[in-house]
């Protein structure tokens, strides 16, 4: 079993993590329910409640490092299922952020898609499937991820070869621009 | 009915047209007037939120603004992941503090003072179900169907505001009222894999996986879905799940707009029938005395 020093507890982290996620920490009482209904538990290293009990334990080290941030589906079922009414889910995305903002990327290949999905989205307005592929497995070195399906989705003629134009592209271009310059946590 | 502003979503021009192109026809079909959103552009999906919601909401916000500019109040979408989205930013924004960072983002403000909702909340709520039964002409009697409603579409409550969090029915009713045989799937609201397909193939062959094999132990003749993320999980990705559990699952999976433009007798193509993955003519042959469709 892997034990943690209470005594080193992280104030300013717990702080940090309940101001940004709007949320008051101390009312979990370990009961699990998030745990149980979680269907990424198998993937993770530490269960969404385990996490919940570091954030409370400050343990920052331990949470940031944590790939189960990185793997969780934002599918509500903890915060649908919360009996102290913690937006768990809430929780789980802030702590990405800030393991994202310290520079920790664990599960280094979603990360690699999330920035590729954005660029794509940054550079055409819209989300385009196509390229987004190619950047992909350009950046990640994955070179025969799902090039199985490619053909599939061609022949039914779902993934178009050039992005569709949006005219309010550099609208979108510029909110990215201004979300760099600004330095916003949110 | 009055004008809705209707938001296609970016896979609606991919890997979702037969989602896109059935969800228009069943609107015209059921006189729900849909007008495009003017120049929309991606609401930022998952990836965004999972980055910074201040970003991820202004990428949102851009289009309620867009709905604003149109003078509409009401935006519907067919995807559960643009509902999200666009429902958070606006739940959001109405916090001042937020607002103003959301908008200084933006080039042209957003008041917040448009509603989303699914496409299916529309049916659901605002289409008379007799005008529904009325016209049916291609029952669906003969098949079971498995309902999947996917994991965000009605959760969490406080957000979404729509139908039951554990057991929605609003696509167990459609599909009932079509002639469908609705059986009760226990895993409407389970998590598919979400956007892993790429980063993480074997967490979706495992999460789909449990889904298809749910639907098939349960009897159904094939699941019915109302998300692309899910659809494409299940059906693009069949062959990969039953590669990676060593499974032979052969279940066609439906956008239930699909069902619905088959059960009024809609033009084949803008259901694009065609375009899924797992054949879906088996299952339909069963449907008893099909009536020949011009
Ligand atoms: S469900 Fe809520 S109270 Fe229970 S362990 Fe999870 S976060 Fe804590
Ligand atoms: S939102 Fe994340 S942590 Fe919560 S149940 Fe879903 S996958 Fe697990």
């Amino acid at each position: 079993m892997q034990t943690f020093d209470l005594t080193t507890a992280d104030q300013d982290f717990i702080a940090e993590v309940e101001s940004r996620s709007h949320q008051n920490l101390k009312t979990c009482y370990q009961c699990g329910n998030c745990t149980a209904g979680c269907p990424y538990t198998f993937a993770y290293d530490y269960s969404v409640s385990q996490i919940m009990r570091l954030i409370q334990a400050g343990q920052k080290e331990a949470v940031l490092q944590s790939r189960s941030l990185w793997l969780c589906g934002s599918c509500q079922s903890c915060t649908t299922r919360c009996p102290n009414l913690i937006d768990v889910a809430l929780v789980m995305d802030v702590c990405r952020h800030m393991a994202r903002e310290a520079g920790y990327a664990t599960e280094r290949a979603v990360k690699v898609f999330v920035d590729s999905f954005l660029k794509s989205v940054e550079r055409h307005g819209r989300a385009y499937e196509m390229g987004l592929m190619v950047a992909y497995m350009t950046r990640s070195g994955r070179i025969f991820t799902d090039v199985d399906l490619a053909p599939t989705a061609l022949m039914r003629g779902k993934l178009p070869f050039k992005p569709h134009p949006v005219q309010g592209r550099e609208q979108v271009a510029r909110i990215f621009e201004r979300f760099r310059q600004g330095g916003i946590n949110g | 009915m009055a004008k809705i502003a209707y938001y296609p979503g970016c896979s609606g021009l991919g890997t979702s047209v037969e989602y896109d192109s059935s969800t228009r026809a069943v609107c015209r079909a059921l006189q729900v007037d849909l007008v495009d959103v003017e120049d929309w552009s991606c609401c930022g999906s998952s990836p965004a939120h999972t980055v910074n919601h201040v970003l991820s909401a202004a990428l949102s916000a851009r289009n309620l603004a867009q709905v604003e500019g149109m003078g509409l109040d009401q935006v519907a979408t067919p995807c559960p992941s643009c509902l999200t989205n666009l429902r958070t930013a606006a739940h959001k924004m109405a916090h001042q503090d937020f607002r103003d960072q959301v908008n200084a983002l933006l080039d042209i403000p957003c008041r917040t003072n448009v509603e989303t909702k699914s496409v299916l909340q529309v049916f659901d709520e605002q289409v008379d179900p007799q005008l529904i039964l009325s016209k049916v002409v291609n029952p669906l009697t003969g098949i079971k169907i498995a309902c999947y409603y996917g994991c965000i579409m009605n959760r969490p409550p406080v957000l979404m505001r729509f139908d039951d969090h554990e057991n929605p029915m609003a696509m167990d009713r459609l599909m009932c009222a079509l002639g469908a045989e609705v059986l009760p799937f226990p895993l409407k609201v389970e998590c598919c894999g979400a956007s892993y397909g790429i980063p993480r193939g074997d967490i979706v062959a495992r999460l789909s996986g449990k889904l298809l094999d749910a639907a098939r132990r349960l009897g159904a003749d094939c699941l019915v879905t109302a998300c692309p993320l899910c659809q494409m999980n299940l059906d693009l990705r069949q062959g990969q799940i039953n590669r990676a559990l060593g499974e032979n699952f052969q279940m066609p999976v439906f956008y239930y707009t699909q069902l619905m433009g088959y059960a009024l007798g809609l033009d084949r193509t803008e259901l694009g029938l065609n375009k899924l993955c797992v054949d879906p003519h088996r299952v339909l042959g069963k449907i008893k005395q099909p009536v020949p469709v011009k």
